[in-house]
C-alpha cells in the first residue's frame, strides 16, 4: 500500500473542522483524483498526506509507516519520496527557471551538491527534459518573475517531475492553465507516474479532467468522503449532489460553469457534452 | 451618481471602525510614556537658541575652519583612513562569520520540526532560544567595553578594535539576519523542507533569493557603522582615524578635526554607493 488512512481528521486551531473520519487506501501505482466544491478540504487532505500538516485525529500510513512516529531523519527520507505540486508554486520570483526545477532534487542531493549547483547548474539536460515535457524548454535560463502565472505553474510541475517521487500529490496543479495546456500537463503527470509506477493523488477543479485521466475519483464535501468510486461509476446525480453548495453546477475546464447534460449513470460516458446555450440545468 | 448602484446599508446600525478605540488608546499610551522620558532626558530644545549658547556653539564650530591641509597631516590622515577601513572591514568579516551560522540556526524560517509539528521540536526550540540568547549577550555589551579589555590584552593598535567589532557586530548582524529571514516570504523554504530538503538547501533556494538584497544592504550599513565605531574605539587607543581625532582634539586643533570629519563624510558616501551598487546587482 502506498497510502492508508484510518479515521483521518484535521481540526484547525480555531476549531474549524477541515477533515473528518477519512478512510482511504491507495495501492502503489494507483491514480486517484479528488474533486469537490471549494472549502471541501482538498488542500487540507493533500497537506496531510504530504506530511506538511499533522492530523489531529486518526492515523496515516505512508509506504507502511506512520510518518509522525518516525525519527527526524526517517521523516526527512520519507518526505523526499513525496512530491507535492502546489496550486500557487512556492518559487521565489528571482530564481531562474533551471534553479527552480533543480530544487526538486535537493532532498536527494548532498548539501554540497545543492550549493555548488547554484554556482553552475548540476544537471542542465535533466532540467531541460523536465521542462520540455511541459513545453517550456526555451525558458530554461529565464528568471521566474518573467513568466506568466500559467508558465510558473508548469515550472512547479516540472520541479516535481524532475524530483521523480514515488508519490505525487497535486493540489489543483493546472488551475492557471488554459484547457489545452491543462489537459497536456495532467497527461504528463499521468505519463510520468505510469512510466515509473508512481502513485498519484490529484485534486482537480475541472471534473472532466478528473474523469478523463484518473481511473478512480474521490468526491469530498464538507471535509468528509462523499464517494470513492471508479471513474466510470461516477453518476450525474452524485456530481450534482457533490456540488449542491455551488448551485449543482459541475465545474469543468476553462472556468465556464456548464450544466451537466448527458452523463450515463454507471455507463461509459466520460466526456461531458458542453451546452452553453441552456444555462443551468 | 448617474447609474451608480448604491448598496443600501442597514439603516439603524451605523458602521464604525472597530479598531479605532484601540488605536486611540495606543497613541495616548505612547504620549503618557514619552512625556516623563523627555523630562528625564532634560529635553529642552529652546535652550539651544538662547543668545549665550549660540555664541558658544558658533565659537566651537569656527575653530574647525579652515580644514588642515598640510602635506604632513594629509599623509597621516591617509594612513589613518586606510587603517580605519581595514579595522571596519576585518571586523565586519569576522562578525559575518559569527552571525551567519548563528542566524541559520536561530531563524524559525528554517525550522524543520515546526512543520507538522514533527519530531525534535522541543530540541529545536531550545537550540533556537539559546542561539538568540548568545546573540543578545554578544551585542548587549558595547564594543567600547570589549575594546578597552582587548587593548589591555593585545596592547594599543587595530587588533583590539577588530575583535571588539567582530563580537558586538556579530551579535547585531545575527539578530537582524534572523529577523530578515523570518520576515521574507518563507513559503518557498517551507515547501522545500516539506519535500525533504536540508536546511542549507532551503536557505539557498528558498530564502536567499528573496532576502539577499535586504541582507546585503543591512550588512553594508553595518560596515558604515563599523567605520564610525572604529573612531570611538580609536579614542581608547585602538588605532585608525579615532586615534588621530583624539590627538587633534586634545591639542585643540579644530582644523585637523574638520579634515577628519570630511573624510568621514566621504566614507559614508562610499558606503552608500557600495550599497546601491550591490542592491542593483542583486535586484
Amino acid at each position: 500500500m502506498a497510502l492508508v488512512t484510518h479515521q483521518l481528521g484535521l481540526e484547525h486551531g480555531n476549531g474549524l473542522r477541515a477533515l473528518h473520519g477519512l478512510e482511504l487506501k491507495l495501492s502503489i501505482g494507483e491514480r486517484v483524483a479528488v474533486i469537490g466544491p471549494s472549502g471541501a478540504g482538498k488542500t487540507s487532505l493533500i497537506r496531510l498526506l504530504g506530511c506538511a500538516l499533522r492530523p489531529t485525529a486518526g492515523r496515516l500510513e505512508l509506504f507502511g509507516a506512520n510518518p509522525w512516529q518516525l525519527s527526524a531523519g526517517d521523516l526527512r527520507r520519507l518526505r523526499t519520496r513525496i512530491g507535492t505540486i502546489h496550486q500557487a508554486p512556492p518559487i521565489p520570483p528571482r530564481l531562474r527557471v533551471i534553479t527552480a526545477v533543480l530544487a526538486g532534487r535537493l532532498g536527494r542531493w548532498p548539501a554540497w551538491k545543492g550549493l555548488l549547483s547554484l554556482l553552475y547548474p548540476a544537471d542542465i539536460s535533466g532540467a531541460q527534459q523536465a521542462l520540455a515535457r511541459l513545453d517550456l524548454a526555451d525558458r530554461l535560463f529565464d528568471r521566474c518573475d518573467r513568466l506568466s502565472g500559467g508558465q510558473l505553474q508548469r515550472v512547479g510541475i516540472a520541479r516535481v517531475l524532475y524530483q521523480q517521487p514515488e508519490l505525487i500529490l497535486a493540489d489543483e496543479p493546472v488551475s492557471a492553465l488554459d484547457p489545452t495546456l491543462a489537459d497536456a500537463a495532467v497527461g504528463q503527470i499521468v505519463a510520468e507516474a505510469e512510466q515509473r509506477g508512481a502513485t498519484v493523488l490529484a485534486s482537480l477543479h475541472a471534473v472532466d479532467l478528473a474523469l478523463k485521466w484518473f481511473p478512480r475519483v474521490i468526491g469530498l464535501r464538507g471535509g468528509e468522503l462523499a464517494f470513492d468510486l471508479p471513474a466510470a461509476q461516477v453518476s450525474r446525480e452524485m456530481l450534482s449532489e457533490l456540488y449542491a453548495s455551488e448551485g449543482s453546477v459541475v465545474p469543468t475546464q476553462g472556468n465556464h460553469p456548464i450544466a451537466l447534460q448527458a452523463f450515463g449513470d454507471g455507463g461509459e460516458a466520460r466526456v461531458l457534452r458542453i451546452d452553453n446555450s441552456r444555462g443551468l440545468g | 451618481m448617474s447609474g451608480a448602484q448604491v448598496v443600501a446599508l442597514p439603516m439603524e446600525t451605523t458602521l464604525r471602525d472597530p479598531d479605532a478605540r484601540r488605536r486611540l488608546g495606543a497613541v495616548l499610551f505612547a504620549l503618557v510614556v514619552l512625556w516623563p522620558l523627555l523630562q528625564l532626558a532634560e529635553f529642552h530644545p529652546a535652550v539651544l537658541f538662547e543668545a549665550g549658547n549660540l555664541n558658544v556653539m558658533t565659537g566651537f564650530l569656527a575653530g574647525f575652519l579652515p580644514p588642515a591641509r598640510s602635506p604632513e597631516f594629509l599623509g597621516l590622515l591617509l594612513k589613518a583612513t586606510l587603517e580605519t577601513l581595514a579595522i571596519a572591514t576585518a571586523g565586519i568579516t569576522l562578525a559575518l562569520l559569527i552571525a551567519a551560522p548563528l542566524a541559520v540556526i536561530a531563524t524559525r524560517a528554517l525550522s524543520v520540526a515546526s512543520i507538522g509539528p514533527g519530531p525534535g521540536r522541543w530540541r529545536g526550540h531550545a537550540l533556537r532560544t539559546s542561539c538568540r540568547a548568545l546573540l543578545t549577550v554578544l551585542r548587549a555589551i558595547p564594543e567600547i567595553v570589549w575594546a578597552l579589555m582587548f587593548v589591555r590584552v593585545l596592547g594599543l593598535g587595530p587588533a583590539a578594535g577588530v575583535l571588539a567589532l567582530a563580537i558586538t557586530y556579530g551579535g547585531m548582524l545575527g539578530k537582524v539576519y534572523t529577523e530578515i529571514l523570518e520576515s521574507t516570504d518563507t513559503r518557498p523554504a517551507r515547501a522545500l523542507l516539506a519535500g525533504g530538503s536540508g536546511r542549507l538547501g532551503a536557505l539557498a533556494y528558498g530564502l536567499l533569493p528573496n532576502a539577499a538584497q535586504e541582507l546585503t544592504s543591512y550588512t553594508v550599513y553595518r560596515w558604515e557603522c563599523a567605520v564610525r565605531a572604529s573612531v570611538i574605539m580609536g579614542f581608547v587607543g585602538a588605532g585608525g582615524l579615532g586615534q588621530l581625532m583624539d590627538q587633534s582634539m586634545k591639542m585643540l586643533n579644530g582644523g585637523e578635526a574638520s579634515s577628519i570629519l570630511l573624510v568621514f563624510l566621504l566614507l559614508v558616501l562610499l558606503a552608500d554607493a557600495i550599497s546601491a551598487g550591490l542592491r542593483k546587482a542583486l535586484a
